[in-house]
């Protein structure tokens, strides 16, 4: 068979949902979008951890500290899931890990941005994880078999993380003056970058995109914000805040809420390496890989010596 | 000037110098843990099933590891670990040869057998 | 107000609110993924036991106090955790040695206070000690590990090994409030506890190719609530919301 038949058969595959598994034949290109997609998920969870993390010491129950320590984890498992996906793929988490490191990967700009209330651990529950959770259930049903098992697992443990995160803000929001003001201050903050989490409009796109084909992606990027923002504009009410956006708006023609202009030169900005905690953010994942080296060495170490000892033994 | 935009979808952000750092390359040629799977018994009864994969420099950490990762909701009650390396998988390839002899055979499937329906318990 | 009981259990949430708080620290910045999940847990298991004890101490207390009033609005000298727990991280070999110090002393306790006359303590020593068995195995093997890696795990478990002996004794030492609930079989002698303690260190430390040093000066008070500096800025940070914005609902 020639290259063009492998492709076609892998594109018949791919329009009736089969789903493609790690020993299957597929397209370079289809590994490397994967590879770098699930590797940039990975380290979005990864980096999350940071901005959340920051607020496990001074967060101010006891009941809202072992919450948000099992949330964190539960993102450092997530990441873990999808290390293990792209290891499928055939590139190990140490070249995963040590991309993200050099500052070759990318993660979600989000996570560059600084936690300065707790309120802002609501915010990021009910945005930050609303607008991912819109975007991983879309990818539970990707073409990739072991990101999509992994998509499945994550969807399921991370459906407490925006409750969780509303909860707080529901709380805050039935305080007093000064908490009031801490939550609104903190969807403020956090509305819009959790739009630009949706990446640039697709009119803004030159590019027929390879992911819709390959069913890699299942749903455009105004799409997913547009669902995002109906969500949003509801939920809001609940909490008696506002939205920062004035456009905000009902339109009953289109069934769907207007919403503002986002600011992309502050979009491009941070995913350029100019948000304000981009520096800080690689520098713990750094720090923590280095201080790290000599506990694997150790424990390479001591796992090999046990096993000559076993086998001198058995001789 | 003119500005090429390409269409991102979320967490998919291109290959170039934007992003947090300078280029620093990896210093150490460290080698990872090896990679071991995952088999779950999520209740007395049922199976090991696959769960997924995680590192680990030996095989009793890779049971403490599994224990931590993949049952923080009480997903099990019994793990196993095998190293990744051991498993080994037939070829996809293969799939016609494998698989389509066995699609033939519905004489193995009990619907295949009309009873009468007074046949009680069969 | 003097009531030993309640000086009791709050020893026993406090030792175990400051050992999550300093074991959380590690959340996201762990030497690798599976690990950083490992000590999450164990910090998540922790803070659940302090949770309950400070539960029970509220409820002794009566009036307004909860959990989180115990836990954000005492200060420092009436914080009665054992020095031990509140030392800082260091590296990964230094937090695991404490782990493994504090789980094997965690695992005789509650092995004992499980029968105590007090049924709530007791209840809840049961519940731990499942949790703490699987601490100590954890840590007895990462101690192992890196005692036997390589050169230079060994010298930083030797390091780990110089710091933290000093606050070894106080934990075996019993403070007034443990005096006097002894006679009514409530609180658990804990020098009696030494020797088993010593003995599994012993075997542990063997297999670690580590040894246990002799003569180390020790150092007591925290259970009297007499602290290391540590303490007040563990505090500082911990209580911050509940000072900045006191009275509020979270």
């Amino acid at each position: 068979m020639q290259l063009q038949d492998f492709e076609k058969l892998f594109q018949q595959k791919i329009d009736t949902e089969i789903k493609v598994e790690p020993k299957d034949w597929m397209p370079d290109a289809y590994r490397k979008t994967l590879v770098r997609q699930i590797s940039q998920h990975a380290h979005s969870e990864i980096v999350g951890m940071l901005p959340e993390g920051n607020w496990i010491s001074r967060a101010p129950s006891l009941k809202r500290k072992a919450i948000l320590i099992a949330k964190v984890q539960d993102e450092a498992g997530h990441g873990l899931y999808l290390y293990s996906a792209c290891e499928t793929l055939g590139t190990s988490r140490e070249e995963t890990i040590n991309d993200l490191n050099s500052g070759k990967a990318k993660y979600s700009s989000i996570f560059n941005y600084p936690t300065l209330t707790w309120a802002d651990m609501g915010a990021i529950g009910w945005l930050v994880d609303g607008a991912a959770i819109l975007n991983q259930v879309m990818l539970c049903r990707t073409s990739y078999g072991p990101y999509a098992r992994a998509m499945v697992r994550i969807c399921k443990e991370e459906s407490f993380h925006q409750r969780q995160g509303f909860d707080i803000l529901l709380t805050l929001c039935k305080g007093t003056d000064a908490q009031k003001a801490m939550c609104q201050d903190a969807i403020n903050r956090w509305w819009w970058p959790s739009l630009m989490m949706f990446g640039p409009k697709d009119s803004e796109s030159t590019n027929t995109d390879q992911s819709m084909k390959w069913k890699i992606k299942r749903k455009t990027n105004d799409e997913l914000r547009q669902q995002f923002v109906d969500m949003c504009a509801e939920q809001v009410k609940i909490l008696n805040m506002t939205l920062p956006d004035e456009h905000l708006k009902w339109n009953a023609q289109t069934q769907h809420y207007d919403f503002g202009e986002i600011d992309w030169s502050e979009f491009w900005n941070v995913v350029k390496g100019n948000g304000p905690c981009n520096k800080e953010r690689l520098e713990a994942r750094r720090k923590a890989h280095e201080d790290g080296a000599w506990v694997r060495e150790a424990a390479a170490a001591y796992a090999e010596k046990k096993t000559s000892k076993q086998q001198s033994q058995a001789a | 000037m003119q500005l090429f935009i390409k269409k991102y979808y979320y967490g998919d952000i291109p290959d170039d110098n934007s992003g947090g750092a300078d280029n620093i390359t990896s210093n150490k040629n460290e080698k990872d843990w090896p990679l071991w799977e995952v088999f779950i018994r999520s209740k007395q009864g049922l199976d090991h099933k696959h769960a997924g994969s995680l590192h680990a420099a030996d095989a009793q950490m890779a049971i403490e590891n599994a224990r931590d990762v993949y049952t923080r909701r009480n997903e099990g009650v019994s793990i196993w670990v095998v190293e990744s390396k051991y498993i080994h998988a037939s070829n996809p390839d293969d799939a016609e040869s494998f698989y389509e002899p066995a699609t033939d055979k519905i004489y193995r499937h009990p619907t295949f057998y009309d009873l009468p329906d007074e046949l009680k318990h069969m | 107000m003097n009531d030993p009981l309640i000086d009791y259990t709050l020893h026993l949430a406090d030792n175990t609110l400051i050992l999550a708080q300093r074991n959380s620290e590690w959340c996201a910045h762990g030497p690798v993924l599976e690990q950083d999940i490992a000590i999450t847990n164990i910090s998540l298991d922790i803070l659940g036991q302090a949770r309950n004890f400070y539960q029970y101490a509220a409820i002794l207390l009566g009036d307004d106090a909860t959990e989180d009033t115990l836990a954000f609005l005492r200060d420092n000298r009436e914080f009665k955790n054992c020095l031990l727990v509140e030392q800082e991280n260091g590296d990964w070999g230094k937090t695991i040695l404490r782990q493994f110090i504090f789980s094997n002393y965690q695992y005789l306790l509650y092995e004992k206070l499980q029968h105590s006359k007090d049924e709530q303590l007791a209840a809840v020593a049961a519940k731990a000690l499942k949790e703490v068995t699987y601490h100590l195995q954890w840590s007895s093997e990462w101690v192992i590990r890196l005692g036997d890696g390589t050169d230079e795990s060994h010298q930083r478990m030797m390091n780990a090994i110089e710091e933290l002996w000093p606050y070894v004794d106080e934990l075996f030492i019993n403070a007034d409030y443990e005096n006097e609930l002894l006679a009514d079989n409530i609180a658990v002698d804990v020098p009696s506890l030494k020797n088993k303690w010593i003995e599994k260190i012993t075997s542990i430390f063997d297999e670690a190719t580590l040894q246990i040093p002799q003569n180390v000066f020790a150092k007591t008070g925290g259970k009297q609530g007499v602290h290391t500096e540590k303490l007040g800025y563990i505090l500082a940070e911990m209580q911050f919301m509940q000072r900045a914005y006191p009275n509020s609902v979270w």
